[in-house]
């Protein structure tokens, strides 16, 4: 398979370690190149297309202008808020005008147009489901999940043209081709109060409490998620909605790259379960359940 | 209700909003589908489609200084779902824009998120979490928010104590230099 240049984002050294650690290992066990981007900045994120969109495309083409002198013309993230903020860069620099001004900016200009995908995007039209299915050796058969894929994953469909856009299906069919049984969940891209959580907690207790509840009604043994934010807001967060909202949550949040490498058989040191704040091991103990019932029935 | 006075109309502030938006606004017929998909409503003081009638109707003051402006996530449910397609969320950044160049700054704490958390990124090249929650916290003063997230994240070491700076942080501090030079 081709190489496809890497940007982790700021949040895959800190926060959401365990999600560009489970990621690598990941797409090296699907055969996957990632090629590094040498001394990578941020892309901006939220807080610099709020300030002023010529200082956001500037922050991200930084980027981009070296995945092109790395002689490469794809980036992959596994972060939707880069994949959003690097995309948007890209579509705006191919009007003239908008990237003389954002390469002004620039020590070193980017000149050709770098096409940057979500790792679940490459994974799910890169990776044939045959080869997921052969080299799946602990299945998440019995295992209810709801996919959870955060507002800008999909939207707006005109820029992201990956999936659907209010019914997005890329990590219901990885999960289902794991063996898990994916609950219908109505909430996929519903936003979970995305920075909020620091400004105005009240904001994400209550958005975020909604997706768990509707996860809950469902019956849903765990969350998959695809996204930083929305995995801080709902594990990190958990014990605080539940305090504001009197509720009792319980519901471990997964990446989706960890489940998927726990089900390709990959060691539990590179998919670090133990980053993960609500306690995931109700999870593994029903599946470990489940299969016992089915070797002894 | 509010009364708006619409002999009043700044009709240079629609057109502003229009040209640096790239949106036309006129083909807004207020349906409503960007503030029933909005999930931000509930904390909103004017609802996104009332934004949309007020730049309509020229009322630069009402939408400078609404709340809702610093309050949209940009998780383009209304961009998305709108039948004219006019990227709401874009018309909502480019009055964020407006409000913050005419010092209306109407969710401090918003302001002070989004200002710590650049500062950050100018200072080393990638944005560093505690350091930027510590210059939140101080300049806020809100100190007992997020107060809660200290054992789960300290006991699952959620956070990198020390910032990823890069060799390159120059280059991202001139980045910040150059666009306050040309404001």
């Amino acid at each position: 398979m081709a190489k496809i240049a890497y940007y982790p984002g700021c949040s895959g050294q800190s926060t959401s370690l365990e999600y560009d650690l489970s990621t690598r290992a990941v797409c090296r066990a699907l055969g996957i190149e990632l090629v590094d981007i040498e001394d990578w900045s941020c892309c901006g994120s939220t807080p610099a297309h709020t300030v002023n969109h010529v200082l956001s495309a500037a922050l991200s083409a930084r980027n981009l202008a070296l995945v092109e002198q790395q002689g490469m013309d794809t980036v992959t993230t596994p972060c939707p808020s880069c994949l959003s903020n690097l995309r948007t860069a890209a579509h705006k620099m191919e009007d003239a005008s908008f990237r003389d001004q954002a390469n002004a900016l620039l020590d070193t200009p980017c000149t050709t147009k770098i096409e940057t995908l979500s790792v679940l995007q490459v994974i799910a039209e890169q990776v044939d489901a045959e080869t997921i299915r052969a080299k799946v050796v602990r299945p998440l058969t019995g295992l209810k999940v709801a996919c959870y894929y955060g507002c800008i994953m999909n939207r707006p469909p005109a820029l992201m043209q990956f999936d659907n856009h209010e019914n997005p299906m890329a990590m219901d069919k990885l999960m289902g081709l794991l063996g898990a049984e994916v609950v219908p969940y109505p909430l996929k891209v519903e936003c979970c109060g995305a920075s909020f959580g620091v400004p105005r907690v009240d904001i994400v207790t209550r958005l975020a409490g909604k997706l768990l509840d509707a996860g809950r009604d469902l019956d849903a043994d765990a969350f998959v998620t695809a996204c930083p934010l929305c995995q801080m807001n709902l594990d990190m967060r958990q014990g605080q909605i539940n305090t504001a909202l009197k509720e009792n949550f319980r519901i471990p949040i997964f990446y989706y790259t960890q489940l998927l490498g726990y089900a390709l058989g990959i060691d539990d040191k590179e998919l670090k379960f133990n980053k993960l704040c609500v306690n995931p091991r109700p999870v593994f103990k029903k599946l470990s359940e489940l299969k016992e019932a089915a070797q002894a029935g | 209700m509010n009364i708006i006075d619409l002999t009043a109309a700044d009709c240079d502030f629609q057109a502003e909003v229009a040209s640096r938006s790239g949106q036309d606004l006129k083909t807004c017929y207020q349906c409503g589908n960007c503030t029933a998909g909005c999930p931000y409503t509930f904390a909103y003081d004017v609802p996104v489609s009332q934004i949309m009638r007020l730049i309509q109707a020229g009322q630069r003051e009402t939408v400078l200084n609404s709340k809702s402006l610093w309050l949209c996530a940009s998780c383009q449910s209304c961009t998305t779902r709108c039948p004219n397609s006019i990227d709401v969320a874009k018309v909502m950044d480019v009055c964020r824009h407006m409000a913050r160049e005419n010092g209306c700054v109407s969710e401090r704490t918003s302001k002070l998120f989004t200002d710590a958390f650049l500062q950050s990124v100018e200072k080393h090249g990638r944005a560093f979490e505690l350091g930027l929650m510590a210059t939140y916290t101080m300049k806020s003063g809100r100190f007992f928010d997020n107060i809660a997230l200290g054992p789960p994240a300290l006991l699952h070491n959620k956070l990198s104590l020390k910032p990823h700076s890069i060799q390159g942080k120059e280059q991202v501090a001139r980045i910040f230099e150059r666009f306050r030079k040309g404001e």
